[in-house]
């Protein structure tokens, strides 16, 4: 890989609590305009990696880098200032404010106002929330809540874009068009995708890392994986 | 849409306000006009805890340190200075720079809620015990003795440059009534900024906040400092209606009334604890002037019930029922429009069976 491409790397990036080490030296490299599912048991340290990377959780040992730039131990609102989208497990969105007023706060974050209008009108088109404009995103379906918050990642028109469980407790529907809004995502952003639906990845995937126990087992494509003996052991070997 | 709504709520308000302003000192009494003030300086502080509480999330308990402080450094100023003018200015100073320097260390060390809480109050019974230890000749700045519990005098307002000319207590009461008025359309406007947005995003959820990054502490910092420099100026006008400052502001008791007024009047709107800051004290004065009951029985009864009955306070409620009447009236237009096609449908269906 050309080392001008990378827009995201690890190195031997350690997340220790106490005795276990749920993230154990870590090396990972994203490049530009990839998209790469992250899969994994219960367990393995996808999620605890994911906030490493995400400033919500300070590594034990390691750096991450960003574009060459040492990312490690910063806040996540300065990891968000790079241009960096994040979208996390639980859904984190302003439960009291309506779903425009969500989605504006992301896009007046980079742009002056009259500019942060169009956007904001232009990502609940995108993401055919109109119907939903003026409610409080409290009171929305869980998979609305989702499309909020990936619109709020969406307007905020990041270059690197990190998502943890995109597709958790979505309809099959939902799920076919989450998958085809990431796929638009990533003409123009880098993406790591965390995720546990296997059949969720295979929509989008070209490239995927298997954790497990903490460290990276095996990095290829999801149809090697699949096929691949210690991969089923570990985790495929489950649901098989 | 809903940008000019919230305007023309704003508008009339302050409308309200005016007119309250013109008509109170011809049918009131001399001696109410002379305690409204001193009230409005309690309904800038409500105001201050509505900002900071109702639209940061901040629940600051102790907010009337700020207001305390704010009243301590206008009479001491005014005292050495011997005008109102640089002394108000001072008091929002010394209450704002204050609130900055204990705000960094509350926020850019990441104390949560509950301990903001209590070390805002901490602090507040802190000053509360030092000025009651200032009695005595040794305690004084420049001219201005502290007075330990017995407090210290706080000069008139008078006109801005000349010393001499003091404001009548009549004078006072519109200067004060036209400050709450400009204080409340200030907040309404910084509520909708993109400042004031940014902290009521942060009160619903800090993490998306600093996700989507937005630099929370400083935000936070921002709104605390802002509303601690209203506090301050509510504090002169407190102390411009009492003639006096006490220790009395630091209380527990003060500290907790601010409260009570927020819950009462409604957290989330800037007008209701302003209402409900002169309801209440026209309640407890009203009932101060009777031996049978308690007037902090009675306070205390009226927290309960609100946060029982009517846990939003009393603005929001209010907004609710006027948004489920108006939802119903348009529910029922459009009901009776559609029966009025179906009927219209079924005579045209009646006139071709013919």
């Amino acid at each position: 890989m050309n080392r001008a491409e990378i827009v995201l790397e690890t190195r031997n990036l350690s997340m220790h609590f106490g005795g276990v080490r749920a993230v154990d030296r870590v090396d990972f490299s994203l490049s530009e305009n990839e998209l790469r599912c992250l899969i994994g048991p219960n367990g393995a340290g996808k999620s605890t990696f994911f906030k490493c990377l995400t400033g919500q959780l300070r590594p034990t040992a390691g750096e991450v880098l960003i574009r060459d730039v040492d990312v490690t131990g910063r806040e996540p609102h300065q990891i968000g200032a790079l241009g960096v989208g994040i979208k996390t497990q639980v859904p984190n969105v302003f439960e009291g404010l309506t779903t425009e007023e969500n989605i504006w706060i992301s896009a007046r974050r980079w742009h002056r106002s009259s500019r942060a209008r169009t956007l904001t009108a232009e990502t609940i088109e995108r993401l055919q929330l109109g119907d939903v404009r003026s409610e409080p995103v409290g009171r929305l379906a869980h998979g609305q809540r989702q499309w909020v918050e990936l619109g709020m990642v969406v307007a905020a028109e990041p270059w690197l874009v990190l998502l943890d469980e995109p597709a958790a407790g979505m309809t099959h529907e939902e799920t076919v068009r989450t998958a085809e809004l990431i796929r638009e995502i990533n003409r123009t952003a880098a993406l790591i995708v965390v995720e546990h639906d296997m059949q969720f990845i295979r929509m989008i995937s070209r490239r995927v890392t298997l954790f497990h126990e903490g460290g990276i087992l095996m990095e290829d494509t999801m149809e090697a994986i699949s096929a691949d003996a210690r991969a089923r052991q570990v985790y495929l070997g489950h649901r098989a | 849409m809903r940008l000019s709504r919230d305007f023309r709520g704003t508008l009339i308000v302050a409308f309200c306000g005016l007119a309250f302003t013109l008509v109170a000192p011809e049918v009131l009494e001399f001696f109410t006009i002379i305690t409204l003030s001193q009230v409005i300086g309690l309904a800038i502080l409500a105001l201050s805890l509505a900002l900071v509480w109702g639209f940061g999330g901040i629940l600051c308990f102790g907010q009337t340190a700020f207001f305390g402080l704010g009243a301590y450094a206008y009479a001491v100023t005014a005292t050495n200075i011997g005008g109102s003018t640089g002394a108000i200015l001072m008091a929002i100073l010394v209450a704002a720079a204050f609130a900055a320097i204990l705000g960094y260390f509350i926020f850019y060390g990441r104390v949560s809620d509950v301990y903001l809480a209590i070390i805002t109050l901490t602090v507040a019974l802190i000053l509360y015990s030092l000025t009651r230890r200032t009695s005595g000749p040794e305690y004084k700045i420049g001219n201005a003795l502290l007075g330990g519990f017995n407090g210290t005098a706080a000069p008139p307002l008078n006109l801005p440059g000349d010393a001499g000319t003091v404001l009548f207590p009549e004078d006072t009461f519109y200067v004060a009534m036209i400050v709450l008025i400009l204080a409340y359309v200030f907040c309404c406007w910084l509520v909708r900024t993109h400042f004031g947005r940014v902290c009521i995003a942060i009160r619903e959820n800090e993490t998306r906040a600093e996700l989507l990054a937005y630099d929370i502490r400083l935000y936070k910092l921002g709104i605390f400092t802002i509303g601690a420099a209203l506090a301050g100026l509510g504090g002169v006008f407190f102390c411009v209606g009492v003639s006096r400052v006490t220790p009395d502001v630091f209380s527990l008791s003060q500290a907790a009334v601010a409260i009570i007024w927020v819950i009462v009047g409604g957290r989330g709107t800037l007008i209701g604890p302003i209402l409900a800051t002169f309801a209440l004290h026209y309640l407890t004065a009203s009932l101060g002037s009777q031996a049978l009951l308690n007037a902090n029985l009675v306070l205390g009864i009226v927290l309960i019930v609100f946060v029982l009955l009517v846990p939003k306070g009393v603005v929001p409620s209010i907004i609710d029922l006027a948004d489920i009447r108006r939802q119903r009236r348009v529910a029922r237009s459009r009901e009776r429009r559609l029966r009025l096609r179906r009927t219209r449908n079924g005579s045209e269906s009646a006139g071709v069976a013919e």
